[in-house]
């Protein structure tokens, strides 16, 4: 499994915009790339990462190999009531990358 | 006798990158504004530029950005990614990574509630492109 890391606060002001960071160790091959044979690597890349928050969505960003390796997110969540904030990975053979994090608002 | 045919990376032409946006987009043209793009004026390693987009919007119930692309003009592959804002976004903007093959203009365009497009354009000198560095990948 692939390795993930977020960045979420842990307390929030209700009407707070946050920033939440969020990363993936992953190669997002691109197809261009060779191996040690000189043979072509095909395209491995996420092609969907999403984040929800209070069972509604943040963001959902559709990926293409035109992003780094290691594909790194940042982006803004309206703080309304305490919750989870969950982050999905989709790669393109199926796999899927879950993590979590716990928001406090006061 | 050994023949390996290599297929080299081909950047797109400004046909191209007009045709990935009007496959995302439709056939509206979007209008310069109420976009920022982030980007470093020179990139040393196109395998990682980093970028913000972020879009003037209210995100208020009837008035809100709806989703946001990237575009790079000279990369073999023009789009480089989609955002969709959903109810919970607070400030529609995003940062990411990016690989850029050369020096070129890269392109944010924004669907607003209303399906108005706005967009904005950045020029970005890349030392080494993304598709040279076969050997450095980061």
């Amino acid at each position: 499994m692939p390795n993930s890391r977020i960045k979420v606060p842990k307390n929030a002001k209700a009407g707070d915009n946050i920033e939440i960071r969020a990363m993936i160790m992953h190669p997002m091959e691109n197809g261009y790339n060779f191996d040690t044979q000189g043979t072509t690597i095909p395209v491995h890349i996420i092609t969907d990462f999403v984040c929800t928050y209070d069972g509604a969505e943040v963001v959902r960003i559709q990926l293409q190999p035109g992003l780094s390796a290691n594909p790194y997110f940042s982006f803004f969540l309206t703080a309304t009531q305490s919750g989870p904030v969950d982050f999905t990975w989709t790669d393109q053979d199926g796999t899927i990358t879950k993590n979590s994090a716990t928001l406090l608002v006061t | 006798m050994l023949l390996s045919v290599v297929t080299l990376p081909v950047s797109a032409t400004d046909e191209e990158t007009a045709a990935a946006i009007k496959q995302e987009y439709g056939e509206r043209v979007p209008t310069p504004g109420r976009v920022t793009l982030t980007l470093p004026p020179i990139a040393e390693s196109g395998n990682s530029v980093p970028l913000t987009l972020a879009i003037e919007s209210p995100m208020s119930e009837d008035d809100r950005v709806l989703r946001a692309s990237i575009f790079a003009n000279r990369n073999p592959r023009p789009l480089i990614a989609t955002a969709i804002f959903g109810p919970k976004c607070g400030r529609p903007a995003f940062s990411t990574n990016i690989r850029l093959n050369g020096t070129q203009d890269v392109i944010g365009i924004a669907q607003m509630s209303d399906l108005s497009l706005w967009s904005a354009q950045v020029r970005v000198l890349v030392t080494v492109g993304a598709c040279d560095a076969l050997q450095l990948r980061y």
